[in-house]
């Protein structure tokens, strides 16, 4: 799960870790009102959506003036933010965070990720703050230092005085660094984060460290244990289908193609994502319905792939395991008499008692057409989204 | 012969009582798995279908000298329960829930490195491990599989049994079938597996399932590059596949521009091994390298 900037922040000041003070404001008088509550000569408007590169594309700027809290915040709010995370389609801006700017000395990158291959937390730091650091690592790996700690019991002084050592700070700067690196990890730690990052991190003119921009996830299997993170979610930054999708146990992700795909098995629904692609088709939609695939859950993936207006032909590609074809069909069967199929279905089912599962579909009187195999089911769903009059 | 499980495996069952647990039990037996026990805390002296229920996995092992563990608790529980299972001393844990945080399996991998070294956990979120005709322990169908010659390991449930299937067709049965997982941290590795089948003198081949995320399919060529004698064979999930999205599995995500398929694929031909370019020839690819 995604989170604001200023959310993230809130999580980092809980933690103890030192953030600019601001506020977070979906309306233009609020926003100059939070600014003057501030005080202060300078202040930051910026946009909040679930995406970086949010300067590049016109959503972050600096005010001089309250006037110009109010110019900034009426252009920012309810436009439509294109970056390079976006898409095309940009995301509306519905809230901006207001924060009081500060003089920036020098710029910091502190990130932590897992490591897979380690299995462990690993914290990056670098100097080159500010950067796109997936660029600094391709470029100039050498500048980022890394260190993977135990997620039993964090990341260690010495070893945060060590990192913060190498960052070219003086005095008591470091030890001030290596305690907020120490913050930080505990963070992550706490709050079951699968990324947390500052970036920037900076050092103030007097002397201060800030967080001045902040970035979480958090890992989905571990919310049940933190109800006070799930309370940052935000309906409006998630794909509404993809949302109900989970409501049933679905895992649903909406793409840009026109063939909507019922696949059981995450592994098997990617491969045949692929598979569509090789002939020449382009799917609307990943959709797992889990290895059982019931009779609920497939009516309701029907239903959730026949609201993307840009679908048609469905494929359903199901291996009948322990859940044999039989079943399984009289499942398709069922959901496909309890909602209007506006769109071609290609059905194909392997595994476990198939010819009687294949001679069910045949039977059902039902327009659902059914495929000996998988090349052929996934050229038969092509040529049916292509208008054609294939088999 | 065959890797991890065979007939003379004795299974003790984490999580027995539950739904889940309850049911696949049932199927291992049906398959001639030899179950002898099953853990479920505060259901101790109980039996389901016949098999003796215990508070603890020592006092199970210490009853019925079970020698592997399955686990079907609920994910909140189920780091605790590999913990478990590895302190008792059992050298095999196999934890198919789905769901763990992954802090949490970060903390089990890092205490067995350190305190466990003898216990290997496969899994979690994996469909588990069969030796057709001796074991089944996890939630496969048995029935698909046959015993044969191909050694097979994979990252997902359902296109591992496309795979065995497509196997079939072709006249392959297998000598073990290893589910690894699907999220980010997990107990066995490919490269694990694949060294347990080179040295498994009835394995001839390997069919190895990959997908997107994460660097275990490169680390996998490394290995078969520098060690492996017998050929191997793949497929790779996730070449259409969006970045930054989370496609069914907690690891099966491209983000930072890594763990992209064709990286992989690259990686896997450059280490000899053939990859099959659609999920519907897994068979007549690895036939092909046997020939």
């Amino acid at each position: 799960m995604k989170i604001h900037e200023y959310q993230a922040k809130e999580v980092l000041a809980a933690a103890g870790v030192p953030v600019p003070p601001g506020e977070a404001v979906d309306t233009v008088d609020a926003a100059v009102a939070a600014a003057e509550a501030l005080g202060g000569s300078l202040w930051v408007v910026k946009a909040q959506i679930h995406a970086g590169g949010r300067g590049k594309g016109g959503g972050v700027k600096l005010a001089s003036s309250l006037e110009e809290v109010r110019e900034y915040s009426d252009a920012i709010l309810g436009m439509q933010l294109v970056t390079p995370q976006t898409g095309p389609e940009g995301r509306e801006v519905k809230k901006i965070l207001v924060a009081a700017a500060c003089d920036i000395a020098s710029e910091f990158y502190a990130g932590i990720v897992l490591d897979r291959q380690l299995g462990l937390p690993v914290l990056m730091v670098s100097a080159e703050g500010g950067m796109d650091i997936e660029e600094v690592a391709a470029s100039t790996p050498e500048k980022i230092f890394k260190v993977s700690f135990d997620p039993g019991t964090g990341l260690p002084a010495d070893e945060a005085r060590e990192v913060a050592g190498r960052l070219g700070l003086e005095g008591g700067l470091v030890e001030e660094m290596a305690g907020l690196l120490q913050k930080l990890a505990r963070c992550f730690l706490d709050t079951d984060a699968s990324l947390a990052e500052i970036n920037p991190l900076v050092r103030t003119t007097d002397d201060s460290l800030l967080a001045l921009d902040a970035k979480f996830s958090f890992d989905d299997n571990a919310l049940f244990r933190h109800p006070e993170l799930v309370e940052y979610r935000d309906p409006a930054e998630e794909d509404p289908l993809e949302t109900r999708a989970a409501k049933f146990g679905l895992s649903y992700i909406k793409l840009d193609g026109e063939i909507g795909c019922m696949v059981n098995g995450a592994g098997l629904a990617m491969a045949t994502l692929d598979i569509i692609k090789h002939f020449g088709g382009e799917a609307a939609n990943f959709l797992d319905v889990g290895g059982g695939a019931t009779t609920e859950k497939v009516t309701e993936a029907f239903k959730i792939i026949l609201e993307d207006s840009d679908v048609k032909a469905i494929l359903v590609n199901i291996f009948g395991g322990i859940m044999k074809c039989d079943v399984i069909a009289e499942g398709i069967i069922e959901a496909a008499q309890t909602i209007e199929l506006r769109v071609p279905v290609v059905v194909r089912l392997e595994g476990t008692n198939v010819e009687r599962g294949r001679e069910l579909l045949a039977g059902s009187g039902l327009d659902l057409i059914s495929a000996p195999g998988l090349p052929e089911a996934v050229e038969s769903v092509v040529a049916q989204a292509n208008g054609g009059a294939d088999s | 012969m065959s890797i991890l499980v065979d007939k003379n495996t004795r299974l003790l069952v984490q999580g027995i009582t539950g739904r889940t647990g309850t049911f696949h039990t049932i199927q291992a037996v049906e398959y001639g798995t030899t179950v002898v026990a099953g853990v479920t805390p505060g259901r101790g002296g109980e039996a389901v279908e016949g098999i003796p229920v215990f508070d603890k996995v020592a006092e199970a092992i210490a009853a019925t000298s079970a020698n592997a563990s399955v686990v079907y608790v609920p994910p909140a529980f189920a780091a605790d329960a590999v913990l478990e299972a590895a302190e008792a001393g059992l050298e095999l844990v196999i934890c198919i829930t789905e769901g763990i945080p992954v802090l949490d399996m970060a903390r089990v991998m890092k205490t067995l490195k350190s305190d466990y070294p003898g216990t290997r956990l496969v899994g979690p979120n994996c469909p588990g491990v069969i030796t057709p005709g001796e074991c089944k322990i996890g939630i496969m169908p048995g029935y698909i599989h046959s015993p044969g010659t191909i050694g097979v390991v994979s990252r997902s449930g359902t296109l591992t049994y496309e795979a065995v299937h497509q196997l079939s067709e072709v006249g392959l049965g297998q000598t073990t079938c290893l589910g690894i997982g699907g999220d980010p941290i997990i107990g066995t590795t490919f490269v694990d597996a694949l060294e347990l089948f080179e040295g498994d003198d009835a394995t001839r081949g390997v069919l190895m399932i990959g997908e997107i995320g994460g660097t275990a399919e490169e680390e996998a060529a490394e290995f078969i590059s520098a060690n492996m004698s017998k050929p191997v064979a793949s497929f790779i999930a996730g070449r259409g596949a969006p970045p930054g999205k989370r496609m069914g599995h907690a690891g099966a995500i491209i983000s930072g521009g890594k763990g992209t398929a064709p990286e992989k694929v690259a990686a896997l031909e450059a280490a000899g091994v053939q990859v099959a370019l659609t999920p519907d020839r897994l068979g007549e690819t690895m036939a092909g390298m046997l020939a």
